[in-house]
C-alpha cells in the first residue's frame, strides 16, 4: 500500500522539488553579477555552439517542406506562390522551433544534466556550498537564463536558414522561383507569426534547461544515476515541449 | 567551537546516527573513527550544514546551523575548509584555478597575491609545478593534496578532513598528517579528521571519537587509547593495527600487550 502511495505521489513530490529549485534560482537573481562570467560562458555553450546543428536542421526542414508542399499542391489551378505562403508560416510557427527544441533537448539538456549530475555525485556541488557559494545561483541560474536568452537567437537563425533552404531547393529544384516563393510568403505574412515563434523559443529554452538542471542537481547513485538523469532530462524535455507547444497554440493562436 | 547536541539522523528506514552529543574544542584536532558505514562522513556533513539532522542541533561558535537562514549558513560556512573523500575538485578547471577559486570569490587579494597564495598552498602539500594540470591528469593522491591546498587557501578557522590519507602512499600520508598537526599547532586551526587510519590518528589527533552501532561509543584523549578503555574500541584499534601489517609501527599501542 505504501509503495502504491509512493508511486502515486512521486510526480507531485518531483514537481514540488522542481518548483523549489526554480524558486531558489529566481531568488538568486540579485547575485547574478557575481556569476556574470558563468552566464556568458553558458550563453556561448548553449547558444553559439549550437548554431551549426540548429542551422543544419533548419535548412533541411525548410528544404523538405518546400519539396513536399510542392508535391501536394501540384495543380494547374493553384498558383505556385502558394508554396511560399505555406512554407514560411509553417517554419515560423512550428517546424523550426519544435525541431530545434528536440535537438537542443538532446544536445543542451543531456549535457547540462550529465555535467551537474557528475558534479553532484563527485561532491563538487557540496564543495561549492561549503565554500559559502550559492550552488543554485552559481550553477542553475546561469544555465536557465542562458537557455531563455539564447533559444530565441537560435530560433531566428534556424528560421532564416530554413526559409533560405526552402527558397534554394525550390528555385534550383525547379519547383518554384525565388520571386514566386517570396511573393507567396509576403501575401499571407502576419507579424504575430515570428513573435509567436519567439514566445515558443523562450518557453522551450526554459523547459529544456530547467528540467536538465533539476535532473542533474538532484542526481543520486553514482554513474548509473548520472546516466538516468541524462536520459530522463532529454526525454522529459521532449515531452514537455510537445505539451507546451499544444498549450501555446490553443491559447495564443 | 563546534557543539553537537543529541543529533540523530536516518535515511528512510536506515538509522545512521542516534543521539550523538560532543563538542570540538577550539584549536584541537578531533579524530572520528569507526567502521565503514558507521556514519562518520554523515556526522561531518552535519557540521557544515550539508545535511539537516532529524533531531538535535549543531552549534558553530554559538550559532545553531539547524535554525540558520541560508544566508547566515553561507557566512558560517566561510569559516570552514573541507577536504572531501574524493577531493571534489572542479573538473572544468586546472589545478591553479581550483585553488584560486575560493580566493577569487571570497578574498580581496590582487591577482599576483592570489598567484602567490596558490603557490604557497601547493608547496605546503609538496605539489609545486602542477598548476596547469587538470584534475583528470593527476593521480588520486595528488588530487587529494590539491583539494587540501584548496581547503586551506582561505586560512579557515575549521578544517574538516574526510579520509585525508586513504589511497595515499605512506610517505604522502605522513606529509598530510604532519600538515594537519602543523595547521593545528602553529595556526590554531580546529580540525575534525574522519579516518580509519590509526597511524594518522596517533600522529595528528588530540582526541578521538569512536562511532559504533549508530552511537558515540567512546570519546577521549588519544593517549587514553593505550589504556584500552573499552573492549569494542580496543578491538577496532587492534584490527587496524593488524591491517597495517606492521605492529612495530604502533609501538605505543602494543607496549603493554
Amino acid at each position: 500500500m505504501s509503495s502504491l502511495l509512493e508511486f502515486l505521489f512521486s510526480p507531485l513530490r518531483a514537481l514540488g522539488r522542481y518548483s523549489i529549485l526554480m524558486a531558489r534560482a529566481a531568488a538568486s537573481l540579485d547575485e547574478i553579477r557575481t556569476y556574470w562570467s558563468n552566464l556568458f560562458d553558458q550563453m556561448v555553450r548553449i547558444g553559439i555552439d549550437s548554431i551549426p546543428i540548429v542551422s543544419l536542421a533548419g535548412a533541411f526542414s525548410g528544404a523538405v517542406l518546400t519539396v513536399q508542399t510542392s508535391y501536394q499542391l501540384e495543380s494547374p489551378f493553384i498558383p505556385r506562390s502558394i508554396i511560399g505562403s505555406i512554407v514560411v508560416p509553417s517554419m515560423m510557427l512550428e517546424l523550426s522551433v519544435v525541431v530545434m527544441g528536440f535537438i537542443l533537448a538532446g544536445r543542451v539538456g543531456a549535457r547540462i544534466a550529465a555535467e551537474l549530475g557528475t558534479m553532484r555525485v563527485s561532491e563538487q556541488i557540496d564543495a561549492l556550498e561549503v565554500m559559502g557559494l550559492n550552488s543554485v545561483g552559481f550553477l542553475v541560474l546561469p544555465r536557465v537564463l542562458a537557455g531563455v536568452l539564447m533559444f530565441p537567437v537560435l530560433y531566428v537563425a534556424s528560421c532564416a536558414i530554413g526559409i533560405g533552404g526552402g527558397v534554394a531547393v525550390g528555385h534550383f529544384g525547379g519547383f518554384i522561383t525565388a520571386g514566386e516563393f517570396m511573393d507567396g510568403a509576403r501575401q499571407f505574412f502576419k507579424p504575430f507569426d515570428p513573435f509567436f515563434g519567439l514566445i515558443k523559443a523562450v518557453t522551450f529554452g526554459f523547459i529544456v534547461t530547467s528540467i536538465a538542471c533539476y535532473k542533474g542537481y538532484y542526481t543520486t547513485s553514482g554513474a548509473e544515476g548520472v546516466g538516468d538523469s541524462t536520459t530522463e532530462a532529454a526525454v522529459l524535455s521532449c515531452v514537455f515541449i510537445l505539451v507546451a507547444d499544444l498549450i501555446l497554440a490553443v491559447t495564443l493562436l | 567551537m563546534i557543539r553537537i547536541e543529541h543529533l540523530s539522523k536516518g535515511f528512510g528506514s536506515l538509522e545512521v546516527l542516534n543521539d550523538i552529543s560532543f563538542e570540538v574544542r577550539d584549536g584541537e584536532t578531533l579524530a572520528i573513527i569507526g567502521r565503514s558505514g558507521s556514519g562518520k562522513s554523515v556526522l561531518m556533513k552535519h557540521m557544515v550544514g550539508l545535511l539537516k539532522p532529524d533531531a538535535g542541533h549543531v552549534h558553530v561558535d554559538g550559532r545553531d546551523l539547524c535554525c540558520a537562514e541560508y544566508g547566515e549558513l553561507r557566512e558560517l560556512r566561510k569559516r570552514f575548509g573541507v577536504l572531501f573523500q574524493g577531493g571534489a575538485l572542479f573538473d572544468s578547471m586546472d589545478t591553479f584555478d581550483n585553488i584560486a577559486f575560493p580566493l577569487e570569490y571570497f578574498s580581496d587579494l590582487t591577482s599576483s597575491e592570489v598567484e602567490a597564495r596558490v603557490e604557497e598552498c601547493l608547496s605546503l602539500v609538496n605539489l609545486e609545478g602542477v598548476g596547469a594540470k587538470k584534475p583528470s591528469e593527476l593521480s588520486g593522491g595528488m588530487r587529494k593534496r590539491v583539494a587540501l591546498a584548496r581547503a586551506i587557501a582561505l586560512e579557515p578557522q575549521y578544517i574538516l578532513y574526510d579520509e585525508p590519507t586513504s589511497g595515499l602512499d605512506p610517505e604522502t600520508s605522513n606529509t598530510i598528517d604532519q600538515l594537519i598537526s602543523h595547521l593545528s599547532d602553529e595556526l590554531n586551526v580546529t580540525s575534525v579528521v574522519v579516518t580509519h587510519d590509526m597511524h594518522s590518528v596517533l600522529t595528528s589527533a588530540d582526541r578521538v571519537a569512536f562511532l559504533h552501532d549508530t552511537n558515540l561509543h567512546w570519546i577521549g584523549p588519544v593517549d587514553a587509547l593505550h589504556d584500552r578503555p573499552d573492549p569494542v574500541l580496543d578491538a577496532f584499534v587492534r584490527a587496524s593495527e593488524y591491517h597495517l601489517g606492521d605492529p612495530s609501527a604502533s609501538v605505543p599501542l602494543t607496549q603493554d600487550s
